[in-house]
């Protein structure tokens, strides 16, 4: 080995040691803890698959992840579209899409909270317009379907500018050259718009994807807050399961699933990326 | 074409009120006095108070709680900076066998779910002794941070031409100080926007602060597992507290925010 492979073995050693103390051993102890049952191996797994509330979590991730990443990618692309026309104060308003992106979700469900909640600003601009006399609940066991919508918008406005800013990013990357192409050989705006742009920003809407659809399955904050366990979902009943039932087999088991979840849409998309690679030849 | 401006405009407004309307809200009802908040015919107060702040703060422990947030953002900043910076100079300057494949598994380990690894790590911890620390949750966070440090690092090296080092390494100096005395002071802005956003990262994490310790609890974890028993205007006033330095940070670091997410994740 050369001297240069030596050095840069050596700066790179001390993260890979620590990723693997603190990620990958971690990781396997899981997947051992949530494997050894307390006869057989694979009891935990047995169990959590008996568990009605298992299926309604996965129930719950998968309808939410299949409410938000859609409405989210589509926001984002407007947004970054609009952002991108550079007009006078765009970075003002740049500024403004991007607070949410340094917010936490508790933070989200907290305000979205001080809106939605009884005595919040809705119901009580409602009431002093005088279209509603009673305040309208959205959280409790009884509004579940209220619930459920309340975190899918809460969800949306904290990480609509997560996606948006990958898609400016790359929408600032395409040659305008093509654009300019474009006009001369007189294509309307939804021309440019579907046969240029969109497939130009496939890596960074794929990778947008992948990211958002990987957190989607982690969610965890906004729901736990505005709807506890009324809305199970995965990464919810992994805390509930250790927190307050002091069980951290059935914990591992949940978090195992999550894990197996992440690494298939992973697969998928990294798939799904490379064969693009492939067909382009470049980016 | 007034039309098409005004019509254009109007967007721009909307969008601007959908995405600050939530902010405004949370600051107004922080403080807000509790009776005005509980008046349905108010919406907004007679007076600001201060008082769900101060109480929050100095009767419910969020003093503490906020200082120990402090430290485990400070704590796994210097460690993820220290172990990761390393790495992303060699990941840019160097071409070595197995590159690709570091590259891309440190890609992979940020989409592990801290979750996954929480529990593992509580039984790791009791043995050394590190449960209910801030060292212990530090340490986890750099997990979460390391990586993101690992390849933003590496881009922000990237951005800046080798020849000025080579050209320092010619005139005597060694690798080392060429890139002390040259790369250095020229990556200081693109670090210190990276170092910010750590800060946030940290700062924001709730679930594995809350389930590594009981009683030296992060803010978000302290308001996760206490404020939210306690009466609405105190989770506002949480939630104003959390908000300020993410806004903060965001205002400072706008110059680089596109180009730093454009590219965390390739």
């Amino acid at each position: 080995m050369s001297e240069a492979k030596t050095v840069a073995w050596l700066l790179i050693l001390p993260t890979i040691l620590y990723l693997a103390f603190f990620i990958g051993y971690p990781l396997f102890s899981t997947f051992v803890m949530a494997l050894s049952g307390e006869e057989k191996a694979f009891d935990t797994f047995l169990n959590l698959f008996h568990d009605k509330t298992f299926w309604d979590a996965l129930k719950y991730t998968l309808m939410l992840a299949g409410v938000i990443v859609p409405v989210q990618l589509v926001l984002a692309i407007a947004l970054a579209l609009l952002v991108n026309t550079k007009f006078k104060g765009y970075s003002t308003l740049l500024y403004i899409v991007t607070i949410p992106l340094a917010l936490s979700d508790v933070t989200a469900a907290l305000m979205s909270y001080t809106m939605f909640s009884p005595m919040g600003y809705i119901n009580k601009f409602l009431m002093n317009l005088g279209l509603i006399s009673r305040p309208i609940y959205f959280f409790g066991f009884m509004y579940k379907t209220r619930e459920f919508w309340v975190i899918a918008l809460t969800e949306i406005w904290r990480a609509t500018p997560l996606v948006f800013v990958i898609i400016l990013a790359g929408l600032q990357s395409i040659n305008k050259e093509y654009l300019e192409a474009a006009d001369i050989f007189g294509f309307t705006k939804a021309q440019k718009l579907f046969k240029i742009i969109l497939p130009l920003l496939k890596p960074s809407i794929m990778s947008a994807l992948l990211m958002r659809t990987l957190f989607a399955f982690q969610i965890f904050g906004v729901v736990w807050m505005l709807a506890g366990r009324d809305i199970p979902v995965l990464a919810g009943e992994t805390y509930y399961q250790y927190i307050n039932l002091n069980n951290p087999k059935m914990a591992s088991a949940y978090a195992m699933i999550i894990a197996l979840i992440t690494l298939i849409i992973s697969y998928i998309y990294l798939f799904g990326l490379r064969s693009k690679h492939l067909e382009e030849g470049v980016r | 074409m007034m039309v098409k401006k005004i019509l254009f405009w109007f967007v721009v407004f909307l969008v601007a009120a959908w995405f600050l309307t939530p902010v405004v809200f949370i600051f107004l009802a922080a403080l807000t006095p509790a009776q005005d908040y509980y008046n349905p015919h108010k919406i907004f107060p007679s007076h600001f108070t201060l008082d769900h702040l101060y109480k929050l703060f100095f009767v419910l422990d969020g003093w503490k709680a906020t200082i120990i947030s402090i430290e485990v953002a400070l704590i796994s900043i210097a460690i993820s900076f220290a172990v990761g910076l390393p790495a992303g100079y060699a990941m840019t300057r160097y071409k070595f066998p197995g590159k690709n494949a570091i590259r891309l598994s440190i890609l992979l380990t940020r989409s592990i779910p801290l979750i996954v690894l929480a529990v593992p790590l509580m039984v790791i911890y009791m043995r050394f002794n590190l449960a209910d620390s801030v060292m212990g949750v530090a340490l986890a966070h750099t997990a979460m941070i390391l990586p993101f440090v690992v390849l933003i690092t590496s881009s922000i090296f990237s951005g800046i031409s080798v020849e000025y080092e080579e050209a320092a390494m010619v005139f005597g100096l060694t690798r080392f100080k060429a890139f002390i005395r040259i790369t250095l002071p020229l990556a200081l802005p693109g670090l210190a926007a990276s170092a910010i956003f750590s800060f946030i990262m940290s700062w924001n994490e709730v679930f594995v602060a809350s389930v590594l310790t009981l009683s030296n609890r992060t803010l978000p974890a302290h308001i996760l597992n206490t404020a939210m028993t306690s009466p609405d205007y105190f989770k506002f006033a949480a939630g104003m507290i959390m908000a300020v330095p993410a806004m903060i940070f965001i205002f400072f670091t706008k110059k680089y925010l596109v180009s730093m997410w454009g590219i965390s994740l390739k």
